[in-house]
């Protein structure tokens, strides 16, 4: 089960990022929770200059742009 | 090069639409078309190359480079990379943050903040094509004058007293020890870009800017051509052609409930320069619907209080009122 975090101010971009991750784990059939975190304390928290910025199981692993699919893909199937 | 989008507008407006071209609807649909299509493949154009060119530039790297810099040319630096760097008005907060948790003084980091939504490379060379390059270069040295003269202020006022108590605390420790400078986790992804790496990045950027530019565009040539051929001939050069004093802050006002981006005023500034208002006038109202905007200042409530808030939105608005001025009392000397 991953846990995986979207970080961001709530713009269209970080919503189309959460959405893509989500739809991409379903039709890997990897189980994951997708959050969006808006809250600004966060990005401090995980030192996040541009976002949306991409936090798997409390690692930061991409920011500043909607993530490729075949980065999503090995994400979820990475560990 | 631009003929191309003459003849379009000649050939759709007279030849498919047949309207007479010495009627005022034909003259405004002509405008229309013919800026229209030719901002559009220029924008689609334009974006696409600068962001092939950019696509390395980031804003982690802004931050690495201007921590620890002398701050007098901090403000300078800071409303520079402010122009040049992309990323979009929802990363001010995290930008906000990252700065200052690098130790980044409010100030230099608020004039990479103004200075960004008035100047892009995209505002720029439309700025390029339609009014000149004299215009373009003024309107360079004024937006980063802006950003540059009020971090300086917002530095003076000591502004970091009013950032909200977990934005401050990151500052304060960052300045109490600057060795340790924070680095992001983004950094272990490759620095050298592949061409397919830059052509995505490019790609989503054209993708991205034109679908949140291109209505403002018809908004902006819209009213543009309203002025061209609905508001009779002189009637701005006669009543607010002198740069009357009260002209600059009544435009800056109207400007503050517009909002529009750089690229979508652009051909605004252009009619209305054209129609006769003075270079002061049309660059604060501009500058004001382009960097006064609600919706964005609301985001800024998250790391700043009320009173910071205010005194930056006062701050804005006086800058450009200066300016306006400054720029109708120089334009009789210039032309």
């Amino acid at each position: 089960m991953k846990e995986i975090k979207v970080l961001g101010s709530g713009c269209s971009k970080c919503t189309k990022t959460a959405e893509a991750i989500q739809k991409i784990a379903e039709e890997l059939g990897v189980e994951a929770t997708v959050i969006k975190e808006t809250n600004p304390q966060a990005m401090l928290t995980y030192k996040v200059m541009s976002t949306p910025a991409v936090v798997i199981d409390e690692k930061l692993v991409h920011g500043g742009s909607i993530p490729h699919r075949n980065q999503i893909e090995k994400w979820l199937t990475a560990g | 090069m631009f003929k191309l989008f003459t003849d379009l507008a000649d050939w759709l407006t007279y030849s498919v639409l047949n309207l007479d071209p010495a009627s005022k609807l034909g003259d405004a649909v002509h405008f229309f078309i013919e800026d229209v299509s030719k901002i559009y493949v220029l924008l689609i154009f334009m974006i696409y190359v600068i962001a092939l060119l950019r696509a390395s530039l980031k804003v982690e790297k802004v931050r690495d480079y201007l921590a620890g810099k002398h701050r007098g040319l901090g403000y300078l630096l800071g409303s520079g990379f402010g122009a040049i760097t992309p990323f979009c008005s929802c990363s001010s907060i995290p930008v906000f943050l990252g700065f200052s948790s690098a130790g980044i003084p409010v100030g230099i980091t608020m004039a990479f903040l103004m200075t960004s939504p008035l100047i892009n490379e995209v505002a720029v060379l439309l700025l390029l094509s339609l009014l000149g390059w004299q215009f373009t270069i003024l309107y360079m040295i004024v937006g980063m004058g802006v950003g540059i003269l009020c971090g300086f202020f917002l530095d003076q006022i000591r502004a970091e007293r009013w950032l909200e108590s977990f934005a401050a605390e990151a500052l304060q420790q960052a300045r109490q020890a600057p060795s340790e400078l924070n680095t992001t986790a983004t950094e272990a992804e490759p620095e050298r870009l592949t061409f397919s790496e830059r052509h995505h990045f490019a790609k989503t950027e054209t993708l991205d800017i034109f679908g949140r530019v291109w209505k403002w565009v018809i908004i902006g040539v819209g009213l543009g051509a309203g002025l061209h051929g609905f508001v009779p001939d002189g009637w701005i050069e006669t009543h607010l052609g002198d740069g009357q004093w009260w002209s600059v802050p009544a435009a800056v006002l109207l400007g503050i409930p517009l909002y529009s981006n750089a690229t979508g005023v652009i051909p605004v500034m252009e009619s209305l320069i054209i129609n006769g208002l003075p270079v002061g006038t049309t660059l604060a109202f501009c500058m004001s619907t382009v960097a006064a905007s609600f919706p964005e200042f609301i985001l800024l409530k998250q790391v700043m209080q009320w009173r910071l808030l205010a005194i930056l939105f006062a701050l804005l608005l006086a800058a450009f009122t200066v300016v306006g001025w400054i720029f109708n009392g120089f334009t009789p000397f210039i032309q």
